[in-house]
């Protein structure tokens, strides 16, 4: 059991997602950042979707009241348990009693919070995810509060491990995220596609976990903003009237009337996710190919991530 | 029709540039004849409009393969495939005007009695285009001409869910408390969107929906039922 003393601004539980409801308006849900989720997961010695807790911007502090292993991952924020430091992208073994507190992030805005065992609630549709717009899994469908309680499922204490340094995301410099033109690229201006890939776009502090919203030089459109609504794909770049950016997330809308210049590749969803209001980023495109490379490229660097720990 | 690569992960199968049942319903068949085939790939399909969203794991199939794996369906997408839809029905109180707060207003708008415009709105049949924006919220098509009215000039912050509005050609249910700029002309008890029920929710695309007119008493009663989980909706 874990007893939460102080939740964070909105630490919220999540695996990996709600899949076949779109089509009825509910988002999948999940990890913003997918790659540290799973490396999360694994640390503990769980599958890839056990659920788990995402932290915003300020972390958790709560209380295990059995053995168990757990990671963090994600944002860097400084980890004490029992008072004591312990790294992130590490296994960390618990005793009963222990607190564990996560700080405010000195990089990065989402943290994930793996248990050995993996958090024990009922899913629902399918999956342990919280929805919060909707109200949906979760618990209660909503952020953590003070005084919840989770269930752990029991399992083995795991071998500790941590994750190789070449496979830690770096969230800190101006990152350039990839992206595939389109599905409505031909709705803008020559210069309206040159601007996306040629500027840097600041993050906005009123984005969540439904868009990104960015601020920078206008993307213009060739003949108006507003399309016959059609469904909107993880990562959709929708650029309304005033010509700035969104880029669409994991709590997004299903459908939508906007345009959309392109499409953030799942890959690097993550690192959208994990820059800072103020911070900025860049887009460069790539082709369909070029992106199912780096795909299988990013599904390597996974594979391969995990290093044992030598005690 | 043309596919649009939509990122890594989806393909965005675009039909006509139009509005119409013979387009959506070729969008709809395109989508039940993936899922009956179990395309290789496929994780989940979004009909629109006139347009499929297909999401893939590129892991399981590639782009090219998908895109002629979907191009041998087309020549069977039509009605012919399509399951008989579903015929849902929405009791909906409108001569309340705590419920259908603008129906007075939207009648005088549109030169027509109140008892005339529930006539009207109450006796045509609508067909779900797609379900999208917010969860169970239903894209309907079917309304009256002679319903057609401007969106309002200024529209609501808040809209109660179960809303049920007019807008353009458009009829629309609000499944979730939005805001929004139709004309609301009364609500149903009804829940298109219930996170806590086992099945969250009502309306699928290709359904078929008729408004039932009740009063106050009756909306109450429902209500009540809704609330203790032993309504079940009418359903042929």
């Amino acid at each position: 059991m874990i007893r939460l003393l102080d939740p964070g601004p909105q630490t919220t539980i999540q695996d990996l997602g709600r899949f076949g409801q779109l089509r009825y308006g509910i988002p999948p849900s999940g990890p913003v950042d997918r790659l540290a989720f799973v490396l999360a997961n694994r640390l503990v010695g769980n599958p890839d979707g056990a659920a788990a807790l995402e932290c915003t911007l300020i972390g958790p502090r709560f209380e295990v009241d059995g053995p168990c292993a757990i990671a963090v991952t994600g944002a860097d924020m400084p980890v004490t348990v029992d008072g004591r430091e312990a790294p992130g992208w590490t296994t960390l073994v618990v005793r009963p009693g222990d607190v564990v507190k996560l700080g405010p992030a000195r990089v990065g805005v989402r943290s994930y919070i793996a248990f050995s065992g993996g958090l024990d609630l009922p899913p629902v549709m399918g999956s342990r995810s919280t929805y919060l717009r909707g109200r949906l899994g979760g618990l209660e469908g909503r952020a953590l509060r003070k005084e919840d309680r989770l269930r752990v499922f029991a399992a083995p204490m795991p071998r500790p491990r941590r994750v190789a340094r070449r496979a830690v995301p770096a969230y800190g410099s101006e990152p350039t995220i990839r992206v595939v033109l389109g599905p409505q690229a031909d709705r803008f201006t020559r210069a309206g596609v040159g601007a996306l890939l040629g500027n840097a776009y600041e993050m906005l502090p009123q984005s969540d976990r439904m868009g990104a919203r960015l601020s920078g030089e206008r993307i213009t459109h060739s003949r108006g903003h507003d399309i016959i609504s059609d469904g909107i794909a993880l990562g959709a770049i929708q650029v309304p009237g005033d010509g700035q950016p969104i880029v669409l997330l994991v709590d997004r809308q299903s459908t939508g009337g906007y345009t959309k210049v392109a499409t953030v590749c799942s890959f690097d969803i993550g690192r959208v996710g994990q820059v800072r209001p103020g911070q900025s980023l860049r887009f460069r495109a790539v082709t369909v190919d070029e992106a199912h490379r780096l795909l299988r490229e990013a599904d390597t660097v996974l594979e391969t991530g995990l290093r044992e720990e030598i005690a | 029709m043309r596919f649009l690569p939509a990122g890594d992960l989806a393909v965005l199968v675009e039909f006509d540039e139009e509005i119409s049942v013979e387009v959506n319903t070729r969008v709809r068949a395109l989508e039940f004849l993936i899922q009956q085939k179990a395309l290789t790939g496929v994780v989940e399909t979004v009909p629109t409009f006139r347009a499929l969203l297909v999401y893939y794991d590129p892991r399981a199939v590639g782009y090219d393969a998908l895109c002629a794996a979907i191009t041998e369906l087309l020549p069977q997408a039509t009605t012919a495939v399509l399951p008989p839809s579903r015929l849902v029905e929405l009791p909906c109180c409108y001569d309340d005007p705590e419920l259908g707060f603008d129906l007075a207003a939207a009648a005088e708008r549109l030169g027509l009695s109140t008892a005339e415009l529930v006539r009207l709105h109450s006796t045509a049949e609508y067909l779900v285009y797609f379900i999208g924006f917010t969860p169970g919220l239903p894209y309907m098509t079917g309304m009256p001409d002679r319903l057609q009215i401007a969106r309002l000039d200024t529209p609501r912050v808040r809209v109660p869910a179960g809303s049920v509005g007019i807008g353009g050609i458009q009829c629309c249910v609000y499944s979730v408390e939005s805001p929004g700029g139709f004309w609301v002309l009364g609500r149903t008890p009804l829940r298109l969107y219930d996170p806590d029920a086992p099945e969250p929710i009502l309306l699928r695309p290709g359904d078929r929906v008729s408004f039932r007119a009740i009063d106050r008493r009756e909306y109450d009663r429902i209500a009540a039922r809704v609330d203790a989980r032993t309504y079940r909706p009418v359903i042929t």
